[in-house]
């Protein structure tokens, strides 16, 4: 008897993202599909959120540690671009573990496009919620954040920009 | 030339774009003109090496000959590689930096939302996530090719230098061979006379706003479609190929 793909994501749950603990892989959505070939055997499908995100490897080891534990010898692990990972995955419950962290997560969903043409909503500053906040630099500690700063309580912070 | 062959040959032509183009732009990595420009180049650098080792990942597995993406990156030389030579003239100062990334940014905004309609699959996938992060580059990059066009007499001629020693460049951008034909025929590549038409009204909007001037009548390079460069890339692939070259069995 394998174990179910509920049982699974229950296990993937438990693996914080390697440069924002507060938030799990699952919840960031880089885990696009899990195959349950039987005891020992399982394929996964995971997916960039930047190119270049040099977490991914890291996430890939983690995800290979956990299920090792639990008994899988053959463990395959695909990447794929497509549909692109987008900001809109992360859920609900994670955008607000990130604002409590500091970070504030990303505003708009990327349906609206203002990610293209620039014209961003404005950003509330995660500690004081104020939004007389401003841009600081489009590119920030990580590929997927922008530094901000808030004009009222003048703490800068990191801003998860939409993608 | 079969499709197989000649796929093979475009991925890995854009996988040494981007690699080639990233490796010089980290070079910016610690010597930023100040912090915030530091980490946006080191960003940008960052998300091009990761396209270009996504790339260099699906040529290695389209040759299927037991290459893998490091040793295509890692162990040729410079006649076999096929990057555009704007990516490998050295950085000099921040607007010729900023310029040519400007250049190359438009460039891939109009070439990846082309790619992205490739009937293969693994192409159109890189280049649908590609396109978000070049936005973001272009953004940056076309910000301040404004302010340094029209900003100070020093800034707005250091600008205007770099896009004249630049400019010569840009032709080869555009070129396509045999593998383009064949591929083009196939839903694969992508025209890049399409490209041509949208990069030139692009650029040349943005530099009439950054009071800039294409400079005229300039003689095109040409020679990277064949393996033909500057003298830059040797230099540049020596220090890149230094580690692996010197311990080929090194493993990370």
């Amino acid at each position: 008897m394998s174990l179910s793909k509920e049982h699974i994501l229950s296990l993937l749950s438990e693996i914080p993202d390697p440069e924002i603990p507060v938030i799990t892989i699952l919840e960031l959505g880089v885990i696009r599909d899990i195959l349950v070939i039987d005891d020992t055997n399982i394929e996964l499908k995971i997916t960039p959120t930047y190119s270049g995100c040099p977490a991914m490897k890291q996430i890939e080891d983690d995800v290979r540690k956990k299920l090792t534990e639990h008994g899988f010898t053959s463990i395959t692990i695909n990447t794929i671009f497509s549909p692109p990972w987008t900001t809109d995955w992360i859920t609900p419950q994670a955008k607000e573990k990130l604002r409590q962290y500091g970070i504030a997560p990303p505003e708009t969903t990327t349906e609206d496009k203002s990610w293209l043409t620039g014209k961003t909503k404005a950003i509330a500053c995660p500690r004081c919620k104020s939004l007389n906040t401003k841009l600081i630099s489009q590119f920030g500690s990580t590929a997927c954040k922008a530094l901000y700063q808030c004009n009222d309580c003048l703490e800068p912070f990191d801003y998860f920009k939409c993608i | 030339m079969n499709i197989q062959e000649a796929l093979f040959k475009y991925t890995l032509r854009l996988g040494d774009t981007n690699l080639i183009l990233g490796q010089r732009l980290s070079e910016w990595t610690g010597h930023g003109p100040f912090l915030e420009e530091d980490l946006a180049l080191t960003n940008i650098a960052l998300d091009i090496i990761g396209t270009a080792n996504s790339l260099l990942e699906y040529a290695a597995s389209i040759e299927n000959k037991g290459r893998t993406a490091d040793d295509l990156a890692f162990r040729r030389n410079d006649r076999q590689y096929y990057n555009a030579q704007l990516t490998e003239l050295p950085n000099g100062d921040y607007a010729r930096t900023i310029v040519r990334q400007a250049l190359i940014d438009c460039f891939d905004l109009y070439f990846y939302q082309e790619l992205a309609k490739s009937k293969d699959e693994t192409l159109a996938g890189i280049a649908n996530k590609s396109i978000r992060e070049v936005t973001y580059h272009l953004r940056h990059t076309s910000s301040w090719v404004e302010r340094f066009g029209d900003g100070t007499e020093d800034s707005h001629n250091k600008a205007q230098t770099a896009l004249n020693e630049l400019w010569q460049y840009t032709g080869e951008l555009f070129e396509m061979n045999d593998v383009d034909k064949v591929l083009i025929n196939e839903g694969i590549a992508v025209d890049l006379n399409s490209v041509k038409q949208k990069w030139e009204k692009h650029i040349s909007e943005l530099l009439q706003k950054s009071t800039l001037v294409i400079p005229e009548n300039v003689f095109m390079q040409t020679g990277s479609r064949n393996g033909i460069h500057t003298e830059h890339l040797a230099f540049i692939l020596a220090e890149m190929q230094a580690l692996p070259r010197m311990y080929p069995d090194a493993k990370w």
